[in-house]
């Protein structure tokens, strides 16, 4: 079975300064990625990669044997993606889900039902712009969309940051009781918050992969 | 298409919440206004009253304020939203980069063009209503000279958008693109003839290149056929290229090169990384 994502020696570079550096990586079906590593190891850049956001100096990425820069649209057929910190939509709610549902082939309705499990009442909120909402409320409603697509690969850059204790504990719950197999790859500074998510760890420093190994029970 | 149309229509709803859509509206409906209270249409101007100069000073008017309304609101719909990360959310969704930039353009597109068209119309109605009668011919080419007007300052407005990672720099950069053309009309030509430093076929050149003169051009040469008013450079093309050819000069120049430019746009767009 091929891989969900083959990263081979990929290389980038911004103003010269080498971002990702040689960076070898294969999710399987089933891998839940830890990504670890400080500020500016190329953690995000290397996600953004695999959403066909950058061009690469060197090396290819395939998800799920596509090209993400030429075959974006397939690609990101099968991606959800949360974002390290809520973009300021100026989009309705209303809009933003016709915008998701129109783009992805999902239901607003399965959207609304994700966001009520993440206590947070959608219709309550249709016409208010995307902005207006609290930082607590944007991230819980991203992370609805991407869970109502159940896409078969996620990209969670750091998604719990803006969120309380009470809402953490929802989002990682609601993770846990998806009832099909995907992979996921978590961006984050605290691995033990992810206990039981995960099942892999990959350490990035300075563009480079530096330790990656399974996590055990 | 679908997803095209989709991005347009998003668009146009978000612009129609925004403030700056209310003071783009507000200044083309009022100016029409201010022209009515003013009594312009009763006033006489080489011959020509009520709705024909009423048009005329319309246009004068459009030609300075529309293409800097059209480049500093434009300029941020690719910069600002990269800059944000609006962006890299919005583009994370199975949507096309084409779908992406040409529905932001068409979105675009309407909501400057609606009110300017409006605020023309407006104009037209309000004349009728105190009795004048339309002069059609001057209304299709007015229409078609603000179309074009808008094509062009959309399509410039668009490729500094996502030529430009900052949004800073893409607004100074649109700020200068109109003093710059808006200078070539007139004052640094000019002066460039003046001290003989250039050729006559450079200066016309110059000319001939700039949106705003091509407008400017269109827009008069019904009032003035001898284009004696706006200076050499108008009449020596009038007189090399007869009417036909300039008004269509006029008209289908600007929307060429707004289309190069919004095609360079999403060129750079597919080519260049995306944040």
């Amino acid at each position: 079975m091929s891989p969900i994502v083959e990263i081979s020696n990929v290389r980038k570079k911004f103003l010269g300064t080498p971002v990702l550096d040689g960076v070898t990586l294969k999710i399987e079906a089933g891998d839940r990625i830890a990504m670890l590593g400080p500020n500016g190891a190329g953690k995000t850049t290397l996600v953004r990669s695999m959403l066909g956001f950058y061009h690469l100096d060197g090396g290819t990425i395939r998800v799920l044997g596509r090209d993400p820069v030429r075959e974006r649209v397939e690609v990101l057929k099968a991606i959800g993606f949360i974002p390290q910190l809520p973009p300021p939509v100026k989009l309705s709610i209303d809009e933003l889900l016709m915008y998701v549902e129109r783009s992805s082939g999902v239901a607003a309705e399965a959207i609304v039902a994700q966001a009520g499990r993440m206590d947070l009442d959608l219709k309550a909120h249709a016409s208010k712009p995307f902005f207006k909402l609290s930082g607590g409320m944007k991230q819980k409603l991203l992370i609805a969309i991407a869970l109502a697509r159940r896409s078969r690969l996620f990209v969670f850059d750091e998604p719990t940051a803006s969120l309380d204790p009470k809402a953490r504990e929802l989002f990682y719950r609601l993770l846990t009781e998806l009832d099909y197999d995907y992979s996921a790859i978590y961006i984050t500074h605290r691995l033990e918050e992810l206990e039981g998510l995960v099942n892999r760890k990959v350490y990035m420093e300075l563009g480079k992969v530096v330790e990656d190994e399974p996590i055990t029970a | 298409m679908k997803n095209l149309l989709l991005v347009a229509y998003l668009d146009i709803r978000e612009s129609l919440r925004s403030k700056w859509f209310y003071v783009y509206a507000v200044v083309f409906g009022g100016l029409m206004g201010l022209f009515f209270i003013t009594g312009i249409t009763d006033s006489v101007v080489m011959g020509f009253t009520g709705l024909s100069r009423l048009l005329l000073v319309f246009m004068q008017v459009t030609i300075i304020i529309l293409p800097i309304f059209i480049l500093i609101t434009t300029v941020k719909s690719i910069s600002a939203d990269r800059e944000s990360n609006i962006l890299e959310y919005m583009l994370s969704f199975p949507i096309s980069l084409r779908d992406y930039y040409w529905g932001k353009f068409l979105g675009r597109f309407v909501t400057v063009f609606v009110p300017v068209i409006g605020a023309l119309i407006l104009g037209i109605g309000w004349g009728v209503l105190k009795g004048a009668a339309i002069p059609w011919a001057m209304v299709s080419l007015y229409s078609a000279l603000i179309f074009a007007l808008c094509i062009v300052f959309l399509g410039i407005a668009f490729f500094i958008s996502t030529t430009v990672k900052s949004h800073d720099m893409a607004l100074g950069i649109a700020f200068m693109t109109w003093i710059v053309l808006l200078a070539f009309i007139d004052v640094a030509l000019i002066g460039l003839m003046m001290q003989n430093r250039v050729s006559d076929g450079v200066i016309i050149t110059i000319a001939m290149l700039n949106p705003m003169e091509a407008f400017r051009i269109g827009a008069i040469a019904l009032f003035d056929p001898e284009l004696t008013v706006i200076g050499p450079v108008a009449y020596y093309l009038l007189d090399s290229l007869g009417h036909t050819l300039l008004m269509l000069y006029a008209v289908f120049y600007p929307i060429v090169l707004g289309i190069v430019f919004a095609l360079l746009g999403y060129t750079l767009f597919r080519r260049k990384d995306l944040l």
